[in-house]
């Protein structure tokens, strides 16, 4: 129930941000707020092939004044590092919202090292961080983050840590 | 083959015939500096960088701008590595948004090294076959001639491939300043107080 709270709330502090276009690579974090943008016929909702997609969309839509953010998982932060030259270049903003794997809990050895090496990676490229750990956290976070982003023309990225989203449990899904 | 598509001539005849309101879209390399030799203008988007990039970035705009047409010019080496754009850009269409993909099966940044378009790889059908409705391929000047109704007027999203020769030209370069070319591309759509106030 927890869950579903704080994404209800991440989707409309992202309305309250005047954000109507949103880009995902799917995850399951995000699975409520992208089924409320679907549902919301102001806001356009875009699935990309790739995460890199969405950072050229979101730079392209603030070109035409337009706010935007994605959402994504840790793995998929791997694909937009060279995508961000153009926003880090020309002070787009940037919104974007990573569920974290690889962390906390994590059974699949094979998400450990993007998930881990998200923050640097991000870092590196000029973004400003803000971690998540308990569900009260995020709605303020991406409202706060947004306003970071937009009013002052920064790439920011709201990381929501594998505690507060909790692990997948591989084990019973084999069962 | 006197009639082969030559690529400066060719983007700054396209170019002449721009329709006012027209935003440009440059993804970098060669058709920057082909965008810019047809003569600089404040609706030009130059992207030096952010390589398989442009299509995308013309898509945001065109989601941003959906009253205005939007041309994106690219090359076959940016596109190749922003194939998935098509897909995306099928699955929700943009009425307003023209690519333009300036197709010399070389990377003529780097050496003028064969891109997989000089083998086997055929981006409009790989276009076509994301689901892109409009799309054209063109070989020579004659057909070149034809694209402007389709490249500013047709239904989109359009895509047109146009099969160039490859020459070896002199780089004709726009500002580089991201910031410069970003605050003045913002005024000229949007005007002073929307591009800047947040």
């Amino acid at each position: 129930m927890e869950v579903i709270k704080w994404q209800k709330e991440t989707f409309s502090a992202l309305r309250r941000q005047g954000i109507d276009l949103v880009c995902h690579v799917p995850d399951a974090g995000h699975a409520k707020v992208i089924e409320m943008c679907e549902a919301d016929n102001e806001v356009d909702c875009i699935t990309c092939t790739s995460e890199e997609e969405g950072i050229h969309m979101l730079s392209g839509a603030w070109l035409g004044g337009r706010r935007g953010a994605m959402l994504l998982q840790s793995s998929g932060v791997g694909n937009i590092i060279n995508a961000l030259a153009m926003p880090n270049t020309c002070r787009i903003p940037i919104l974007i919202i990573v569920t974290m794997r690889g962390e906390y809990g994590e059974f699949n050895p094979w998400q450990v090292p993007m998930g881990q090496g998200t923050p640097a990676c991000l870092e590196a490229m000029g973004m400003r961080l803000y971690r998540a750990e308990e569900p009260t956290q995020v709605a303020p976070a991406v409202e706060n983050m947004a306003r970071l982003a937009f009013d002052s023309q920064q790439l920011c990225a709201i990381l929501l840590s594998q505690k507060l989203l909790g692990a997948k449990d591989f084990r019973e899904l084999a069962k | 083959m006197t009639d082969e598509i030559s690529r400066r001539p060719f983007v700054k005849s396209l170019l002449n015939a721009r329709p006012d309101g027209l935003a440009v879209v440059a993804g970098l390399g060669s058709p920057c500096w082909d965008v810019a030799a047809a003569g600089d203008h404040k609706h030009n988007m130059y992207v030096w960088g952010a390589m398989g990039g442009a299509a995308m970035i013309g898509y945001g705009l065109a989601q941003a701008q959906k009253e205005r047409r939007i041309l994106v010019i690219t090359g076959d080496g940016e596109m190749l590595m922003g194939m998935g754009a098509f897909s995306t850009i099928a699955w929700k269409p943009t009425p307003n948004l023209a690519i333009l993909v300036l197709d010399n099966s070389r990377f003529g940044e780097t050496g003028a090294q064969f891109t997989h378009t000089s083998g086997p790889t055929d981006l409009a059908a790989i276009a076509e076959a994301s689901g892109i409705k409009s799309v054209r391929s063109v070989k020579n000047t004659e057909e070149a001639e034809d694209l402007k109704s389709f490249l500013f007027n047709e239904p989109g999203p359009v895509v047109a491939v146009a099969k160039i020769k490859y020459e070896k030209l002199k780089f004709v370069l726009p500002s580089s300043s991201g910031s410069f070319l970003k605050d003045r591309f913002r005024t000229s759509l949007l005007g002073t107080e929307k591009a800047t106030l947040p």
